[in-house]
């Protein structure tokens, strides 16, 4: 059997509409799963730490805690800073292969 | 509706003898929309995570600058700030970063009060509640390879090395708020950091109306002219512009992609190929009508980038949301050592894909519509003849 192409375009978008729609319930159930259990643990973990910023960047005390960055200060650095010489563009960047990483699991 | 049928029929067959070049399109339009909504997706998720949990931060946070920068703060003011109308419990909090020589990594060390054995949901053991405990993050956890009943060994202040009992280890899945957190009493903290007596890192204040937090802070401003006071608020407007898409490196990644497209609806805008003309021509000449020619070059263009479009879509979800943004992570990575493994939590609206289909699908459709208007009204033998 052959199917016309204006059928065969048809049912790929109605597909990857379908595809589109599934993903973005599913995306929409686990966050409505996550909101009601996971979140309330991570928040009561904030509240009992009194944890004031994520830990996601851990190379610099402004990056670390970008909301306790001090950015009055004159000669700080905080994220997205302009840089404060020239030499900071044409300084190149440290040889980090000295750095070990954390053992795998 | 027929007639509609026949010329997308006829649309996808011109499509197809240009296969090749058509198929082109597609990849490079489907990467683009799947770039651009990478990263509307995961700064969407990052930021709500964001919101949502530190919603557990303190009211109110008092740091004491002294000489233009930040400094430990005497425990005494907490007196007089509880003195406040509307504050409540006033607690110094002791914490810190603790460069870990044994891994090359930075840790965050954070104390916490005395009291009786505290369990958390998203904690293995529990809490450190005696002298020379602590609870580590996962990702501590694994640098060290340590664990609870395990110990691990610190440097103090003063060069001496530190033995304390494993207690409690966070799980991977609050990673993105302790993976580098070690844990302490605040009296164990403080002796391994050596803060002086009666100082703190800064003071945590309770309020206990939100819409009063402001006010407490001005208040203390004035009471206390070397401080800097931190709301809650402020901390959540920090990562709403941490995190959003037109920040940092996620702007220079959005934006090569966006010039990408533009290229590409430019190239489409600027004219159409010799072969395209005669096909107008001759279509114009078998007696096709202008309005026909160009709904044969709207379905045309709609037929690419809604195909683009979905794919563009369906891989972005799954690259953010099933695999975990693996190809964003490296650059939202820098030079941390220790990175959480990132989950997402989803957040997506039907506005993000509207705003996203419109600012992509419609200038591509109108693009291709566009420069088609002039062959089509042009006379056919002209046309033809070039």
């Amino acid at each position: 059997m052959i199917i016309s192409k204006h059928r065969a375009f048809l049912l790929l978008t109605a597909v990857e509409v379908a595809v589109v729609i599934a993903l973005v319930v599913r995306a929409r159930g686990v966050a409505a799963d996550l909101a009601v259990t996971d979140i309330l643990a991570k928040r009561a973990v904030a509240a009992r730490l009194g944890l004031t910023d994520l830990a996601i960047w851990t190379e610099a005390r402004y990056t670390r805690h970008p909301s306790q960055t001090d950015l009055f200060s004159p000669f700080q650095d905080f994220p997205s800073s302009l840089e404060h010489f020239p030499a900071g563009s044409v300084v190149g960047v440290p040889d980090l292969t000295g750095f070990r990483q954390p053992a795998e699991p | 509706m027929r007639r509609h049928l026949k010329i997308l029929e006829f649309a996808l067959s011109a499509l197809w003898r240009r296969r090749f070049k058509n198929l082109a399109i597609v990849v490079v339009y489907g990467f683009t929309i799947a770039v651009l909504a990478s990263i509307l997706l995961m700064t969407d998720a990052m930021r709500g995570e964001a919101e949502q949990i530190l919603i557990g931060a303190p009211d109110l946070v008092v740091q004491r600058v002294a000489a233009g920068r930040h400094d430990l703060i005497p425990v005494d003011y907490a007196e007089e700030i509880r003195g406040l109308p509307g504050v409540g419990e006033v607690s110094p909090r002791y914490w810190g970063y603790y460069f870990d020589a044994f891994t090359e990594s930075n840790f965050t060390f954070v104390g916490i009060d005395d009291g009786p054995p505290y369990e958390l949901e998203l904690l293995e053991g529990r809490l450190p509640s005696a002298p020379s405990e602590c609870a580590v993050g996962e990702g501590v956890a694994r640098a060290r390879s340590t664990g609870v009943g395990h110990e691990l060994t610190l440097i103090s202040h003063d060069g001496l090395g530190v033995i304390f009992d494993v207690v409690g280890e966070f799980q991977a899945s609050s990673s993105i708020l302790t993976n580098d957190l070690v844990v302490f009493r605040n009296a164990d903290l403080v002796e391994l950091f050596g803060i002086p007596e009666g100082r703190a890192v800064d003071l945590s204040v309770e309020v206990f109306n939100d819409g009063e937090v402001s006010t407490v802070a001005a208040k203390v401003k004035r009471i206390f002219p070397d401080t800097r006071p931190i709301t809650r608020s402020e901390i959540l407007r920090t990562y709403d512009a941490v995190f959003s898409w037109r920040s940092g490196m996620l702007l220079t990644v959005f934006a090569a992609a966006l010039a990408a497209f533009c290229i590409l609806a430019w190239d489409k805008a600027t004219g159409i190929s010799a072969e395209e003309r005669r096909e107008i021509g001759v279509l114009k000449a078998l007696g096709w009508s202008t309005r026909d020619v160009l709904e044969l070059k709207f379905w045309e263009g709609a037929a690419i980038s809604l195909t683009s479009f979905l794919l563009g879509l369906i891989a972005a979800l799954v690259h953010i949301f099933l695999l975990g943004a693996s190809l964003l992570a490296p650059v939202i990575q820098g030079w941390s050592v220790l990175f959480p493994e990132f989950r997402f939590t989803p957040s997506i609206t039907v506005y993000q894909l509207f705003v996203l289909g419109f600012l992509t699908v419609v200038p591509y459709v109108a693009s291709t519509v566009a420069p088609s208007w002039k062959a089509a009204v042009t006379d056919p033998e002209e046309v033809m003849r070039g």
